[in-house]
């Protein structure tokens, strides 16, 4: 049975399209975004995060650890160690859960336990599963094979995509969801290969290829102030976007600084450490000039 | 609102609780002056009948519905037949620092010289503790149950439609074919009927006269009144007061005053629990207000002012003082009168109507204390009740609370009631289920389920006194698998229901015989007809209820000693801890044991995340304690029934607890109703809803679920379309009510000090969610900023 790498299982999930749904987050990114507020998302492999304000200090993480001995200190361990490989001993050790693992094989059988849980709600509220991440797409055919489950088992589906992957794969998944969540960042390329890694070439191309391939496309807009609020990138998403046949919304999901303190966590620096969200009026400027291009646009999802 | 309910609300607001010796005083007369002279039911009329003649009473400035049931608003008489208060007692009320009652000089005096002497050995409480067995002494003094009647009567019952359909005469009428129908030749008990129906027809006098001394006093105003217009709404009033209760309202205003004036009999006849309560409001009001409309007498303005100075006058109304241990379950004013709003109508179409949105809006506008009120939600209720329901709880006053009525009515059709008469019923209280109208369900008492745990953890003993409560089911080291500890669980549970069930038939029996509410049973349904008292077994249905309390707190501690003690393969961090350790610990308070405290907090299957380890466990406490209690007979013609609820009494059992496997320190509060301990629910409120839709809510006659929300969830109309389906999603589980508390920036607040009774609180926004508790300083503050700014 595929199995794929997933860090998260969120239920009661309301912004991430129709109804009452549960959002898979599957692990690893093409993209590193600046303003990332997943960053434990881009990895594709497990992580160890450390949630400083859970810790009591009691040191059981150090004691449990094969490599402490040598390792300088003592006390609770960094989220990093040196030459870490993963085996999770901190994480069983750490009472009060500042140690956790972040990545979990698992079956699709597995996810999709967890996934019919909430059934009766996704009837209800005629929601579903979106699976997002990271960059879903990154673990093709685990994501083909948790479609195609969800679709025999009647569950609407929804895929959150950053576009950034091969075509063929998006045109196969784009077969087997109900809905497509398709982030536009930067229309500029040199802009959106400083601020995300990677150049936004494939990803307008993929968006592209949707055209009358795919009839529930919405179009999500990160607003990060400073970066891809000016009038000039989100009216060259807006043009772009009403190219195409499919997109029946576009949402602007306004930067927020919560994610801030994960890359703490991970023992990483923020890049953008002094990015204020956006103003209520900055967001609704935004959703305005969407609406100005005849495009159906919210603010959230 | 409008200037005048802007006014008297802010009155009812500001007006201190205090309490008035005068029934005391006045009962104290007629009972001196009178012993002996009636049967019990015809004493209990004439003194009600004298105190309807007596009493202080009050029409104040600008009221349009009047009626107090003390001299003034806020002042609230006492009940010596039933408790009578020590000196000690009554200086406590007015000294201790929460839910306190100002009582003056004069009333300490008047108790000290005439109540106290002529009530002491002779109030209910006193005859009853007197009678009670000492095991039930003991497991009381525990804090293993409470008792409700110990201090107030048997009440808990709500209105029908029946008084909008006819008067005092009328039942009067009533009455008298009933006595004229009864066989003293045949039937051996005619004569205690004759005095039963006798006592009825009394206390139907006793509220015309009442009624006709407020529109004396409304005329006498009336006629002193500079102001025309206030002299026209005297003279209405005068008018309105002279005609119900004798006779069946005509229109809207006289509506709200009849059913005023009964409620103020009912709480002034006797001080029965959870006052009384108007039912389906919206639906009785509804021809009023379409008349009214239609006829050109009433407005939508006129029918919402009405309503306001309705509501005010439940605000005016404290809960009767508590003292001990009652106070300690009941630590509140309110009064738990808990009118419906929606809900089904008798030949099972839809309730709601334009009434219902009327009162969604007074609650919305007013934000009173009392009345409770709650939304029935039916399969057939249209979306946009529910939403304007849930736009009301968006606000964060926790009302209304919301049930469902489909389940409502399957619970009362197990327990043998008409189809009709289910749907005519509701809830009432915190979450009671009844056939209103015609139902006396009573609810005898909390009981610690915890507790009784940490019993069977000692091999019978209570470790707090030492003292033996329970049967020996074996000590901690004898318990070979988790079966054995559970079924000696089991054992102490059926020792503490049947200690408790004994006590109760006793303490129903007093009331049936000493302690009868005339005036209340005119109002149930049948109790005229079968000339039998609402105590003692008159009303056509009868139930009693025990509520059981820490169901979160028990399951999670099973599953920890399941997990930690029993299963080592289901791993919990470090290997396997013995049952005695772990008792050892418990005994310590977790002293010297944090580490091992922690990881019973955070590394247990708990209850409230749809994880069947523990939910299993939740369902086999459920169902010990469905069949421990329910069928058995009660002392009223019906059976005992178990509710899950906890009202504030979670927090006296949690303080008479000690330190439980669940990881809560000793004293500290249980998890209350069905909800999850504290912060043990981590996968939000879908998951919480599985767990609790687990049980079987139709074998109960209520269920009690409290759920804290982020106001960022419900803050659009999306996101409010997307609440109403999760609480849709969880009725079809039939599930039996939910209150929701859209977290205030307090509770963030509070969150920030006590993470670890907050754990559950997620923040959550597009893409991303977090635990409240675990964000830094800085984010938490900016969170709690923007709620604020949102005026939640």
């Amino acid at each position: 049975m595929e199995t794929g790498l997933v860090f998260n299982i969120q239920k009661y999930s309301v912004q991430d399209g129709p109804g009452i749904r549960t959002t898979v987050f599957l692990k690893g990114c093409p993209l590193c975004c600046q303003w990332c507020h997943n960053p434990e998302s881009q990895s594709a492999r497990p992580e160890i995060i450390f949630i400083e304000s859970r810790c009591i200090g009691c040191g059981e993480c150090r004691r449990a650890c094969p490599f402490a001995e040598s390792l300088r200190g003592e006390g609770p361990l960094p989220p990093k160690v040196e030459g870490c490989d993963r085996c999770g001993e901190c994480v069983d050790a750490c009472p009060t859960d500042a140690r956790q693992m972040v990545g979990k094989e698992m079956t699709v059988d597995e996810v999709m336990a967890e996934v019919l849980q909430d059934g009766i709600f996704y009837e209800e509220s005629l929601g579903g599963v979106t699976f997002s991440g990271g960059e879903p797409l990154t673990q093709p055919a685990f994501l083909k094979a948790l479609l195609t489950t969800c679709r025999a088992r009647g569950v609407r589906t929804a895929v959150d995509t950053c576009g950034f992957a091969c075509t063929n794969v998006l045109l196969e998944v784009a077969q087997l969801t109900d809905l497509i969540l398709f982030d536009l960042k930067l229309m500029d390329e040199a802009k959106h290969l400083e601020y995300t890694g990677v150049s936004n070439a494939p990803i307008l191309a993929n968006l592209k290829a949707l055209d009358h391939i795919h009839d529930n496309i919405w179009v999500r807009v990160p607003l990060i102030p400073g970066i891809n609020d000016d009038a000039e990138n989100l009216e060259a998403v807006a043009r772009f976007a009403s190219t195409i046949s499919g997109v029946t919304q576009v949402s602007v999901l306004p930067y927020h600084k919560i994610g801030v303190q994960k890359f703490r966590r991970l023992g990483l620096v923020f890049p953008l450490e002094n990015l204020q969200p956006p103003s209520a009026e900055q967001v609704e400027t935004a959703v305005g000039r969407f609406r100005a291009a005849g495009l159906a646009a919210r603010a959230g999802a | 609102m409008t200037e005048r309910t802007a006014q008297l609300r802010q009155r009812s607001l500001d007006t201190p609780p205090s309490l008035t010796g005068e029934r005391a005083r006045l009962m104290t007369e007629f009972y001196q002056a009178n012993d002996g002279k009636f049967s019990v039911p015809v004493m209990r009329a004439q003194s009600f009948l004298h105190l309807c003649q007596h009493k202080t009473i009050y029409l104040g400035d600008s009221e349009m519905i009047v009626g107090e049931r003390g001299p003034a608003p806020k002042v609230v008489p006492t009940f010596p037949e039933l408790t009578c208060h020590s000196a000690e007692d009554l200086r406590i009320l007015n000294s201790r620092p929460k839910t306190w009652y100002r009582v003056d000089d004069e009333c300490l005096r008047l108790y000290e010289e005439k109540v106290i002497p002529y009530w002491r050995g002779r109030s209910m409480r006193d005859r009853m503790f007197a009678e009670l067995p000492q095991e039930w002494r003991d497991a009381y003094d525990a804090g293993l149950f409470t008792e409700f009647m110990e201090q107030r009567a048997p009440g808990h019952t709500v209105l029908d439609d029946k008084i909008y359909a006819k008067g005092m005469l009328d039942f009067k009428q009533d009455i008298a074919d009933a006595i004229a129908k009864l066989d003293f030749l045949n039937d051996p008990q005619a004569y205690e009927k004759r005095e039963t129906l006798k006592s009825f027809d009394i206390s139907c006098d006793a509220l015309i006269v009442f009624a006709e001394r407020h529109a004396a006093l409304a005329r006498e105003l009336a006629a002193k009144e500079a102001n025309g217009q206030r002299q026209a709404e005297l003279l209405k009033i005068a008018e309105v007061c002279s005609h119900v209760p004798a006779h069946a309202p005509r229109d809207f205003q006289e509506a709200l005053q009849y059913y005023w004036f009964c409620h103020l009999a009912v709480i002034t006849e006797l001080n029965g629990w959870d006052s009384f309560n108007p039912g389906h409001l919206d639906q009785h009001l509804l021809p009023f207000y379409e008349r009214g409309l239609a006829d050109g007498t009433l407005t939508m303005e006129s029918a919402r002012e009405l309503l306001e100075c309705f509501f005010i006058k439940f605000n005016n109304h404290p809960a009767p003082p508590k003292v001990g241990v009652t106070a300690a379950e009941s630590g509140t004013y309110t009064d738990f009168a808990n009118i419906n709003i929606g809900g089904l109508r008798r030949d099972g179409s839809d309730g709601s109507n334009e009434v219902s949105h009327l009162l969604l809006d007074i609650v919305d506008e007013m934000h009173l204390l009392q009345p409770s009120t709650n939304i029935q939600l039916s399969r057939k209720s249209p979306d946009h009740f529910l939403k304007h329901a849930l736009r009301v709880v968006s606000r964060g006053y926790g009302f209304p609370s919301i049930f469902n009525a489909d389940t409502v009515v399957e619970e009362q059709l197990r327990q043998g009631k008409s189809l009709e008469d289910a749907r005519a019923g509701g809830c009432s209280g915190c979450v009671e289920v009844g056939a209103f109208g015609k139902e006396a369900y009573i609810l005898t008492g909390y009981f610690n389920l915890v507790k009784v745990l940490e019993i069977t953890l000692h091999n019978g003993l209570d470790p707090r006194t030492g003292k033996k409560l329970g049967p020996q089911t074996g000590a901690a080291d004898s318990f070979k698998t988790y079966d054995d500890l559970f079924a000696a669980f089991r054992k102490q549970l059926q020792h503490f229901v049947e200690i408790k069930v004994r006590g109760s038939r006793l303490i129903e029996r007093m009331y049936a015989d000493h302690m009868p509410a005339p005036f209340l049973s005119v109002l149930i349904d049948d109790c005229i007809k079968n000339g039998r008292d609402y105590n003692a077994g008159g009303a056509r249905y009868n139930n009693t209820f025990i509520q059981m309390v820490g169901l979160g707190s028990i399951t999670d501690s099973l599953s920890a000693m399941k997990q930690f003690c029993f299963d080592p393969a289901s791993g919990n961090g470090r290997g396997k801890t013995s049952l005695p350790e772990l008792v050892a610990a418990l005994d310590n308070n977790f002293a010297t044991d944090e580490l091992l405290r922690q990881r019973l907090v955070n590394k247990t299957h708990k209850y409230g995340n749809d994880d069947d380890y523990a939910d299993a466990l939740m369902l086999d406490v459920f169902n010990a304690c469905f069949e421990e209690v329910d069928g058995r007979p009660d002392a009223r013609g019906g059976h005992y029934r178990v509710e899950m609820l906890p009202t504030t009494c979670h927090v006296y059992f949690g303080s008479v607890t000690g330190a439980m496997p669940d990881g809560r320190k000793a004293g500290l509060p249980l998890s209350e109703g069905i909800s999850p301990v504290q912060g043990a629910d981590r996968r939000g409120p879908t998951a919480v809803f599985k767990s609790a839709g687990k049980m079987d809510h139709v074998k109960t006659g209520g269920t009690l679920l409290n759920m804290k929300f982020t106001p960022s969830l419900v803050a659009t109309d999306d996101g409010l379309d997307k609440w109403g389906h999760l609480v849709r999603g969880y009725f079809k589980m039939d599930g039996h009510h939910v209150q929701f508390n859209v977290t205030t920036a307090d509770t963030l607040r509070q969150a920030q000090t006590a993470p670890e009774q907050h754990r559950d609180l997620i923040v959550r926004v597009a893409g991303y969610s977090d635990y409240f508790c675990d964000l830094s300083k800085e984010l938490q503050e900016e969170i709690i900023a923007r709620t604020e700014h949102q005026g939640f």
